[in-house]
């Protein structure tokens, strides 16, 4: 990932500050927080940026996560471009006001810094917490280093407010792994964020000319309609997010590929697909395989709604068997990830060989060792042995 | 008195009619709520010395005292028999809707 951007510079950031610096660089009128461990810094930057008037926007002390939901979409209803963050509890928490963000069709833009949920209580990562909010009608992206964090959280205004999305979107960070890891970003110019990011001018906002009534009822009648709606403007988001990929890679050099990102997967016999940091790991295991001759590839998933199903239908016909790192479990099923892929793959009429790697869950490390023993499950299936369809990885027992 | 006029809800035709979220016009009444009464307040213009405590303590506002005679809006009154409780004359009447 070459930079072009002649004017940008680096820092030495962690994830939390990344995101901090996007949102800076959106130009949000209103940001409304409430911090929570481990998205706090996000909350903290932006707060020193705004009393430093680096930044400005108006900046809410909501009580709660469920009023920074609210407090953003109030902005969005006046027209306002908004920000928020949370984590955890504190997105279960505002698990109400995501529904009516999304049915109302504001395109906030939200961080989520993926950690668990109590109980037990722990205040490490995983993706339970937003892979729980699937059905919100809210975009999910994941992210792998704070670079990617800091351009996502630009790219997803220009997703969220696209005509044909008017969605808002997730952007999640591992907790610790993403948010409190320190590596060199690049850190966009103003003007260049402004030339690829236009002042936001709603089309769902309070016209004092035109008066409506908003987030009213829709009786059994009407309602359907507006849930069709929604699905479609996901189908549009899928292309948006191409698109959208592109242009940001044309001006700042990094590209991201979209809904999904394949790693050495040319030829590869077994293919390993997972979701955020995990995937950075991943890659130096599937170099070393490579150097020995293993065909194995990596894809990561970077959006889990809208869903990559084509590709995934497409790489069904590619590849002999597949590995799902889920750092969630639905109790009583799998987990929610694999949950999907296997419908996909499902639909291309493929018999699939996956297994269903449970892991990292609660911040418990996901190490090379335990990638690489995932990678050998998998090229077992190829050679016609039996492996459990679910396997929990580093347990203790 | 500006008396409220119905204006007919224009229902979308197509998906494309459909507004962006659950929004519509606002500002506009799309039916009158004349159904919810069983009885009608009836005034005796002959005693009405229109003293206008009924005209104030209307809640749906629906008494124009700007006519020679009182005038109640049979579209919005609800029946709730507020002004005949309180004429201080007792000469509004309520009578059962259909009598």
């Amino acid at each position: 990932m070459i930079n072009k951007s002649k004017s940008s510079h680096f820092d030495f950031l962690n994830g939390d500050e990344a995101v901090a610096y996007g949102a800076k660089l959106c130009r949000p009128h209103v940001v409304a927080v409430y911090p929570i461990t481990p998205q706090t810094i996000v909350v903290e930057r932006i707060s020193e940026f705004v009393a430093n008037n680096l930044m400005n926007c108006e900046y809410i002390h909501v009580e709660s996560e469920h009023s920074a939901m609210c407090a953003a979409m109030g902005a969005s209803l006046v027209g306002a471009r908004a920000f928020t963050a949370t984590s955890s509890q504190g997105l279960a928490y505002m698990h109400e006001m995501l529904h009516y963000v999304s049915g109302s069709r504001f395109p906030i833009v939200m961080m989520n810094a993926n950690r668990t949920l109590a109980a037990p209580w722990n205040i490490f990562g995983d993706q339970r917490d937003s892979l729980a909010q699937r059905d919100t009608g809210w975009i999910q992206v994941y992210v792998e280093n704070g670079q990617e964090a800091l351009d996502m959280i630009i790219q997803a205004y220009a997703i969220a407010e696209n005509d044909q999305v008017y969605t808002p979107v997730m952007v999640n960070l591992d907790g610790f792994v993403n948010t409190h890891t320190f590596e060199l970003v690049n850190i966009p110019e103003q003007p260049e964020v402004d030339a690829f990011l236009p002042p936001f001018k709603s089309k769902n906002a309070i016209d004092f000319d035109r008066p409506r009534s908003f987030c009213m009822t829709a009786s059994p009648e009407w309602n359907m309609e507006f849930r069709y709606q929604q699905q479609e403007a996901m189908k549009n988001a899928e292309k948006v997010i191409a698109e959208v990929d592109q242009k940001f890679g044309d001006t700042f050099g990094r590209y991201y590929g979209g809904l999904v990102e394949e790693y050495r997967c040319q030829d590869a016999e077994v293919v390993l697909i997972g979701m955020g940091s995990v995937v950075g790991t991943s890659r130096i295991v599937v170099d070393k395989l490579r150097d020995k001759g293993g065909k194995a590839g990596l894809v990561k998933l970077r959006f889990y709604r809208p869903f990559p199903g084509e590709y995934l239908k497409d790489l069904s016909t590619k590849v002999k068997a597949i590995g799902v790192i889920d750092r969630d479990i639905s109790f009583g099923y799998e987990g929610a990830v694999a949950s999907d892929i296997k419908s996909a793959l499902c639909r291309a009429g493929w018999s699939p060989k996956v297994i269903n790697f449970i892991a990292g869950i609660a911040g418990r490390d996901i190490t090379k060792e335990n990638i690489e023993e995932m990678y050998n499950k998998l090229f077992h299936l190829t050679q016609g042995k039996e492996e459990k369809e679910l396997q929990f990885v580093g347990l203790r027992w | 008195m500006a008396k409220p006029r119905i204006v007919k809800f224009q229902y979308p035709e197509s998906l494309e009619e459909m507004p962006l979220g659950p929004s519509a016009v606002a500002g506009i009444l799309t039916e009158s709520n004349a159904g919810w009464r069983v009885q009608r307040p009836v005034i005796d213009h002959t005693q009405c010395t229109k003293c206008l405590l009924c005209w104030v303590l209307c809640p749906d506002g629906v008494i124009d005292k700007e006519p020679e005679m009182l005038e109640i809006d049979m579209n919005y009154c609800k029946g709730c028999g507020l002004c005949a409780h309180e004429c201080p004359k007792g000469v509004i009447k309520m009578v059962r809707e259909g009598e």
